[in-house]
């Protein structure tokens, strides 16, 4: 499956080169949308094209609704994300959102795009914070809270999920790895679609973003 | 501080079993008590085709799971404890069973005696209130399964003393485990998140989120964990998931410890994962941990 990108602002799921982007070409039949004004763009009606077998939307904390409707719209139309944890590389995971009108056709076709360059397609509804977000943020929050509390060092709580679960890294040296003040934003956006407490950002979380916001290190 | 030689592992289901071939691979003197002779022979049977395995494997020396298994003894008879340095018990999760358990051991069981709770989710602090030698009593929750897994969380009660902590945090790393030191709260550190979590994956697939296959596939990928949360969950079981989340919501009120609706229902379904063929996904076996 032939696509072209067209790229309006900066990227989070493809900030540097990679196969996905090499492997597009101007004539292509589907299109992907990348960049944090992706949505936005399509709005504006940059690709609008209903002939297309796919047409993929960037999108970062929003959901894909924001940008084609909830309740009826583009059949080829599908948002996507690649998850990233803050300052680490984007991973191979696409989440690709469907609605309940898309074409099982269109996410097919998007799903093999990306997997022809080497990425896993995890395809879900359209919920704030797909997969992952949804799922990792409260468990970061409870996280930095306990660690407040007392629960364990952070050393012995990072090790107690670790050898307990075989994670790669403990939570609390993954936040402060890839920048607390990311979670901060993630989590708070999360909060305000969602309303629930879980979701409200961790104090670790929001002092990490005010020293962040006035650039202390 | 009196050397630990020998020890007690009360209950032979699959937590107890786990905890029993851990202890006697040690080199300890292994007494596995259990009302149930039956459940004992299981015991038995699971330890020693585990070992024969570990040394089909090259992980043990030949004749090394028979010399083992030698140092375990079965019984039905508390009295049978009464030699123990160190008494680890890995009954049902509920107190009162607990306290009658601890106060029976109290009476059989000499003064130096160590009471360790295999506990996940119940406070060591009120265990220990029954036991009638709360000093000596500490906790110490192995993960399953326990043969297999290396972390144990260790908890001091409000009155265990810290010479008894010390001989138990010992005894432990000479095990072979490696403890970490956690507070007397629910769930300790593991459940504590770990419970919650499953939770909120299981309430993701009810909300039509996205399907079984899809979050494992996602989790998995992006976060590098060796099992989707479902995966982890099949194995756990629905009906153990409900016992859990009843026992940390029942603690600590808060809403992600909940139940979710939809466990009660693979329950009702008979869905309850590995145990029964299929869960959240469908197996074609049903063979233990490590088996």
């Amino acid at each position: 499956m032939s696509y072209q990108i067209i790229q309006r602002g900066e990227s989070l799921s493809f900030p540097d080169a990679h196969d996905f982007l090499k492997a597009a070409s101007g004539q292509g039949e589907g299109a992907v949308l990348i960049g944090g004004d992706a949505g936005q763009a399509w709005r504006e009606g940059v690709e609008r094209a209903a002939g297309r077998p796919f047409i993929a939307i960037e999108l970062d904390t929003e959901c894909l609704g924001l940008h084609i409707g909830d309740d009826d719209g583009p059949a080829n139309v599908v948002g996507f994300a690649r998850f990233r944890l803050g300052d680490d590389a984007p991973t191979a995971l696409v989440e690709l959102v469907k609605k309940p009108f898309t074409d099982a056709a269109a996410v097919q076709a998007a799903r093999a795009a990306f997997e022809a360059a080497g990425l896993k397609v995890a395809v879900c509804n359209d919920f704030p914070g797909r997969i992952l977000n949804r799922l990792v943020r409260p468990y970061y929050n409870a996280a930095l809270r306990r660690l407040d509390e007392g629960l364990a060092t952070a050393a012995d709580l990072d090790k107690t999920l670790c050898l307990g679960l075989g994670y790669p890294e403990g939570p609390i040296a993954l936040l402060k790895r890839t920048g607390l003040h990311h979670h901060y934003r993630v989590s708070q956006a999360l909060y305000q679609a969602l309303g629930q407490e879980p979701y409200a950002p961790a104090r670790r979380a929001q002092v990490a973003w005010a020293r962040h916001q006035k650039g202390t290190p | 501080m009196s050397e630990i030689k020998t020890v007690g592992v009360v209950g032979s289901g699959t937590m107890g079993t786990g905890i029993a071939i851990v202890v006697a691979r040690a080199g300890l003197k292994t007494i596995v008590l259990d009302a149930r002779q039956d459940a004992l022979d299981r015991a038995r049977e699971q330890a020693a085709a585990f070992l024969a395995k570990s040394v089909a494997r090259g992980k043990l020396a030949a004749g090394q799971d028979e010399a083992i298994m030698a140092q375990w003894q079965g019984t039905t008879q508390v009295q049978d404890l009464k030699e123990c340095d160190l008494v680890i018990e890995a009954v049902f999760e509920d107190l009162g069973v607990k306290h009658d358990l601890l106060s029976k051991l109290d009476k059989v069981c000499p003064p130096h005696t160590i009471f360790a709770s295999n506990t996940s989710t119940i406070s060591i602090t009120e265990i220990a209130g029954g036991s009638g030698r709360a000093d000596r009593v500490v906790g110490m929750h192995f993960c399953l399964p326990a043969q297999l897994m290396k972390l144990v969380e260790m908890s001091p009660g409000l009155a265990t003393s810290e010479e008894a902590f010390a001989q138990a945090w010992a005894f432990c790393e000479a095990l072979g485990q490696k403890p970490v030191k956690t507070r007397d709260t629910p769930g300790f550190i593991l459940n504590y998140f770990l419970i919650p979590w499953h939770n909120d994956v299981i309430n993701l697939v009810d909300q039509g989120v996205a399907e079984p296959a899809d979050i494992d596939l996602a989790v998995k990928t992006a976060l590098g964990y060796p099992l989707g949360p479902l995966e982890l969950l099949d194995m756990v079981g629905m009906d153990t998931q409900k016992l859990l989340s009843d026992a940390m919501h029942g603690l600590t009120h808060e809403p992600r410890a909940a139940c979710p609706p939809l466990v009660k229902r693979m329950i009702g379904a008979g869905k309850l994962g590995r145990k029964s063929g299929s869960g959240f996904h469908a197996y074609g076996d049903n063979k233990i941990f490590g088996a």
